[in-house]
């Protein structure tokens, strides 16, 4: 690790002052995914400004009926919160199919969200990497590229978005709060996460030195009618290949709302609204999941070694939208797909 | 409070209580909790494999959660109380965890004990593990090299089930109780 400053913020403004001023300076929740960056030389702070003093630990009722996630409130404790798990059942399975349960005692909310991708050649500092270096090149295109995306990626990067519990937020419509120099503001999910572009450099639209203070669900509406597919290369403890977040609201045996949202294909968690409000009215069945999978993954392309993930993509889609349809949300302990 | 580069090296002092016994120490940023505990504690239980957050080796419990010790800073950890596979057994008698490791002959070169061992005991405090599938899911962050997982989990499902008949002996010490 490099040598750094380290301060102890006992503000949000005291954080934010640490912070904005020096853009090699890091907030640091979990510290999971940032010390393990550090160790490889692929994050090299000039100072880390400790946030987890702070007052962002809470989970409470919004003024909506939601509920809002402070950003230090660690994985393991969101999942396992009653609230959670009886109004956003999603959620909590998403957040269970990831890491493991020492890693999500140690995970916040906010740090989930800034997590940076798996990509090998970002994590080996003697690669090029358009994502660690703008500008040297991306050694993923041409290489082996089993965990890279096939959606929205671009020349400069093709790397994927690695976390399990950002999908369900993306389904759930999600909202980001979060503090600056000037002050407050909130960033719908879908707006939060970045396609790279040809600035693969970012992998969100936070500005430097803003720091998240929670996420917000709206409430819930879909009952016992969700569920998360994770497709990995191990039954647990492994990084999505593909994973989806489907959710319903049914009426009168017609779809009346739906969600879906795939993890592992981009750069950010796949979502696309007209695809969802192309369902609505239909009555749920094989027909209308498979014309929904087409249209969720118009335009994908494989790179080479994760070709297969297009089909992937496909079948778990078909299948995490029976299993939503019928009420039978996968289990994450329990490994056998439910047909 | 803050260190600085600019008058290396840098050390702050934190406290950290440790299996019951509080230290002063004089830690730089970068310490990790996993250097510190084997450095400077000499608690050389805790293992470390990949120092990358992918093994459970290095796993110990602060504040009663199970975390992975290679990941977490130790300047981070100021205050806290740490139990690591040292702290488990009391007055000479194994936890019961431990004693089941051994009945079931849970390990071979014994590497990734510690960690299973602290892992398992957090497991049952969480009380989110049932069945042998949970079982198996909740204990997939600590991997072992030579597959002693079948008895690793016969293990911990004994302990459950002497704890659910409320036989087992020091299963409610405060130690173990965790917040998760
Ligand atoms: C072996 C391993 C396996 C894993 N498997 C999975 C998996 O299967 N699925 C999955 O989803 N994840 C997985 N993870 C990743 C894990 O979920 C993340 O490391 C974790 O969520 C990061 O949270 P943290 O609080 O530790 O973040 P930190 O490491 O503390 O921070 C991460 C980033 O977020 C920034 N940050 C943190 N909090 C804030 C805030 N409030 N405001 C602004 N910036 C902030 C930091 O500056 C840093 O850049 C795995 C990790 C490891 C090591
Ligand atoms: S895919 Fe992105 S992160 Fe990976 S090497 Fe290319 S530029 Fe870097
Ligand atoms: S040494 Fe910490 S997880 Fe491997
Ligand atoms: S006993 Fe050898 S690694 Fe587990």
């Amino acid at each position: 690790m490099n040598r750094f400053d380290y301060v102890r913020a006992d503000s949000v403004d005291a954080a934010i002052r640490a912070a904005a001023g020096d853009p090699a300076a890091r907030y640091i929740a979990g510290g999971t995914n940032l010390v393990d960056l550090m160790k490889y030389g692929v994050e090299r702070p000039s100072l880390l400004v400790d946030i987890t003093q702070l007052p962002l630990r809470g989970i409470e009722e919004t003024s909506d009926g939601g509920l809002r996630l402070g950003a230090l409130a660690g994985n393991s404790e969101v999942a396992f919160d009653a609230r959670v798990r009886e109004r956003y059942p999603l959620l909590s399975s998403a957040i269970l199919a990831g890491a493991s349960q020492q890693l999500r005692n140690a995970a916040t909310t906010g740090g989930n969200l800034l997590q940076r991708t798996r990509c090998y050649y970002f994590y080996d500092v003697a690669t090029p990497c358009n994502k660690r270096e703008p500008g040297s090149g991306c050694s993923a295109i041409g290489g082996r590229t089993r965990i890279h995306a096939i959606l929205g990626a671009s020349d400069a990067c093709i790397a994927t978005h690695p976390s399990d519990m950002c999908v369900a937020l993306a389904a759930l419509d999600a909202t980001v709060r979060v503090a600056g120099r000037d002050g407050e503001r909130a960033i719908p999910f879908g707006e939060f996460h970045r396609l790279p572009g040809d600035a693969p450099e970012r992998d969100n639209n936070l500005e430097q030195g803003e720091i998240i203070l929670s996420v917000d669900l709206p409430p819930d509406r879909f009952g016992p009618h969700h569920t998360y597919i994770k497709l990995r290369d191990r039954l647990s403890y492994a990084f999505a290949l593909v994973s989806v977040a489907a959710a319903l609201r049914l009426e009168n045996g017609a779809i009346a709302e739906a969600r879906l949202a795939l993890g592992g294909v981009a750069h950010r968690p796949w979502r696309k609204p007209d695809v969802e409000a192309s369902l609505t009215g239909e009555k749920p069945g094989r027909a209308a999941f498979e014309r929904a999978a087409a249209e969720l993954l118009a335009g994908a392309r494989g790179q080479g070694d994760n070709d297969f993930k297009i089909d992937l993509a496909r079948r778990a889609i078909i299948r995490a939208l029976g299993q939503a349809a019928a009420g039978k949300p996968q289990s994450q302990s329990h490994k056998r797909l439910e047909p | 409070m803050r260190a600085s580069s600019t008058d290396l090296p840098a050390t702050i002092e934190i406290s950290l209580s440790v299996n019951g016994r509080r230290h002063r120490l004089s830690v730089r940023p970068w310490d990790t909790l996993l250097d510190v505990l084997r450095d400077t504690l000499d608690l050389t239980g805790t293992k470390k494999g990949c120092d990358q957050g992918q093994c459970g080796a290095c796993t110990v419990l602060v504040d009663g959660a199970r975390i992975n010790s290679c990941l977490a800073l130790a300047v981070m950890k100021d205050g806290a109380e740490v139990t690591t596979v040292e702290g488990l057994a009391k007055d000479g008698e194994l936890h019961p965890i431990q004693r089941a490791f051994i009945t079931h002959d849970a390990f071979q070169c014994g590497y990734c004990t510690p960690g299973q061992i602290c892992s398992a005991v957090a497991l049952i405090a969480e009380g989110h593990a049932g069945t042998r599938e949970e079982i198996r899911e909740m204990m997939s962050g600590n991997l072992c090299r030579c597959g002693a997982y079948a008895n690793i989990i016969d293990a911990i499902e004994q302990v459950m089930g002497e704890q659910a008949k409320g036989g087992a002996r020091g299963a409610s010490r405060p130690d173990e109780r965790t917040a998760r």
